[in-house]
Parts: structure tokens; sequence; C-alpha cells
């Protein structure tokens, strides 16, 4: 689905990365992926395969640092993680909280040869 | 060697929404992104709207339903100027194909542009196009569980419009739980329960719509 689109923006994101620190190769790409994106780990893996072909970054391996959905009770400011079908503070029962993580989608670094 | 990067994948995408935006703020244009699934009043929304605006607010449409030019040609009876997107399958709109398209409307002569995005509720809360508000419609026959499902989708809606509440008689669908939940992540969302076929709630969000085009 939209990793695709995704995949490719982080490909030329990473290429450009690579291409001003005059790099030849890229070995390993650090990834943030929040869970809330929906982004799947092996659909990009997938696609950047494919995309990355003939490109300094071909063989690189993809590291997936995968952010679960967190909030913050606006009540008892308790963090937790938000359940599948539950979202109620495990703490005080509130339904009132902030979101605070599980929206991230970026590079972190690149290892480069 | 490790190089920090620290980018945003969205990067690229987010910096054509923000032209596009400055192209709609220069010609006082306000836009909404309209998402939801597939069927669940999307292009009957955007027809109630144009209809209780008809002689107020000069409104332009533009359609990403990539299954057909369908949408479109209903829109254009209702003579409002419309686009149609072809998405080359992808499942969302993105703020390239949107800033093409504006290429084809007079923007000078739109108040209010209403964006249908492609049937999804995944993939298209990523991509920004520009727009001012977000609306998502929650139809009723999809169930009560649907933010659980899609979080960002609900986290990230200006409004959301609970559609076809005429069926509520024949479905499971607690609208009061479902507006909780929401509320719940989403503290500033507005709730519209509506129904195209019998015009309950229609006035409410076109008013609402109306205040939030004066703020800008
Ligand atoms: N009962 C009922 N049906 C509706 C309502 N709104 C839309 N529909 C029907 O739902 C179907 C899909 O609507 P449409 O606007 O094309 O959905 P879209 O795919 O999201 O653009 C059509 O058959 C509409 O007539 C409503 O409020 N109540
Ligand atoms: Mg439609
Ligand atoms: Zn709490």
């Amino acid at each position: 689905m939209h990793e695709l689109a995704i995949t490719q923006s982080m490909l030329d994101l990473v290429l450009k990365q690579a291409g001003e620190a005059k790099a030849e190769k890229v070995g390993k790409i650090n990834l943030v992926l929040g869970e809330m994106t929906g982004v799947v780990g092996r659909c990009v893996q997938f696609y950047f395969d494919f995309l990355s072909k003939g490109t300094p970054a071909e063989g690189a391996a993809l590291d997936f640092k995968v952010i679960p959905t967190t909030a913050r009770c606006r009540d008892c400011a308790k963090e937790f993680e938000l359940g599948e079908f539950d979202w109620t503070c495990p703490h005080c029962q509130s339904n009132n909280m902030e979101i605070i993580g599980g929206k991230e989608l970026f590079v972190e670094s690149i290892e480069v040869e | 060697m490790e190089i920090k990067v620290i980018k945003d994948i969205m990067g690229a995408n987010d910096q054509i929404a923000r032209k596009n935006r400055q192209l709609f703020d220069s010609n006082k244009v306000f836009v909404v992104n309209v998402m939801a699934s597939p069927g669940a009043g999307k292009t009957s929304v955007i027809m109630e709207t144009i209809k209780r605006l008809r002689g107020k607010t000069g409104v332009g449409v533009v359609e990403g339903d990539i299954s057909s030019s369908l949408d479109a040609e209903a829109i254009s009876k209702e003579d409002v100027p419309v686009v149609q997107i072809n998405t080359g399958g992808e499942c969302h709109l993105d703020a390239n194909m949107t800033a093409i398209a504006l290429g084809d409307l007079p923007l000078k002569d739109i108040d209010l542009l209403l964006i249908e995005n492609v049937g999804n509720l995944v993939c298209p809360a990523e991509f920004a196009l520009g727009e001012n508000i977000k609306v998502l419609i929650a139809s009723t026959p999809e169930g009560d569980d649907k933010p659980f499902k899609y979080p960002l989708m609900f986290h990230e809606a200006d409004a959301v419009l609970i559609n076809k509440v005429d069926l509520l008689p024949y479905l499971k669908f607690d609208v009061d739980a479902f507006a909780r939940t929401i509320q719940g992540i989403n503290r500033e969302v507005k709730i519209f329960p509506v129904s195209c076929t019998t015009g309950e709630g229609i006035e409410e969000w076109v008013s609402w719509l109306l205040g939030r085009m004066g703020e800008k």
C-alpha cells in the first residue's frame, strides 16, 4: 500500500545523505517506525530491495526500531501503551489522554563506506 | 562510518504540501481533505455540502477516487469546478498529485475546496496535501470499533462525521461510546452525527465548516 511511496521517499533521502558524505556504499539504514503509522517493515524491505537496485544503497540492511502507540494520561499524568481495544488509563481508568509516541517515521542514521 | 540523519521520511511530501498551502492562502481558498473507507459517504457528503452552500460560497472539488471518474461526473452535474486525479493505482493522494490538479482549477473563484481522498483509512493519514483541515467520515455500518483499528486517522482528524445515522435502528453502533473513544485521544475533534439520506446533522456540519473558514 503506502509503503511503496514511503520507501521511495526514504531511499531518496538516504541517497542524498550518502552523496553529501561522498560515500560509495550504504551498508545499513536505521529507521524509526511508529506503530500508529501502519507502515509494515516487511513491505518496506520488499520495496527497498526492488527500488535500491543499481544504487549505492543496494543490499543495505534495514533496521526498524518500532515505537509502540504511547499515551500520557491527562488525569494522573502516567504514561502507558494503548491497548488494542481498550483506550483507558490502566492506573486511574481515565479515557482522557494525549498521544506521545507512535507517529514516528524517520531515518535515524545510516552506516556508509 | 555512521551518519546521524534524523530526517522525517515524509519531509519531501510535506515540503510540496507547504507550497500548495501557500498557493491556497494567496488565493483565499480554504481546503478540506475528506477521508474515509470506500462507500462511507465521501461523495454524498460533498454533494450535500455543495447544495447547502449554493449561491453563498464558491465550492470546488478534487476527486481522488481511483476506481473511476463516476464521482467526478456526478459532482460536475452540480455545476461546480471539479478535477479528477488519476492516482495510477496509489492508495492515497499526495501533495504532488494535488499540485498538478491545482493547475486545472479556477482557484480565484473558489472559496472552499473539498478534496475527496482515495477510499482508505490507513495511507491518506500520512500524506499532507496542503489542506487547512482533515475531515474523516465514518459510517455506521462499518461498526463502532474503527478508531481502534485506525488510530492515526482519528487522532489527526479535525472533524469526524458519523454518516448514515438513519440506519442506526438496524445496527449495533453506540454513538456516544464511539464519540468518547475518539475524544479520548483527540480533545479538539468535532463530531457530527449526519445522514445524507435524511439531511439530519448536515446543517450543523456546514455551519461549523463556515465558522472554520471565517476564522482563517
Ligand atoms: N442509508 C444511507 N446511505 C447513504 C448515506 N450516505 C451515503 N449513502 C449511500 O452509500 C453509498 C456510498 O456513498 P458514496 O458517497 O458514494 O461513498 P464514497 O465511496 O465514500 O464516496 C451510496 O449508495 C450512497 O447512496 C446515508 O446517510 N444513509
Ligand atoms: Mg466517492
Ligand atoms: Zn490515569
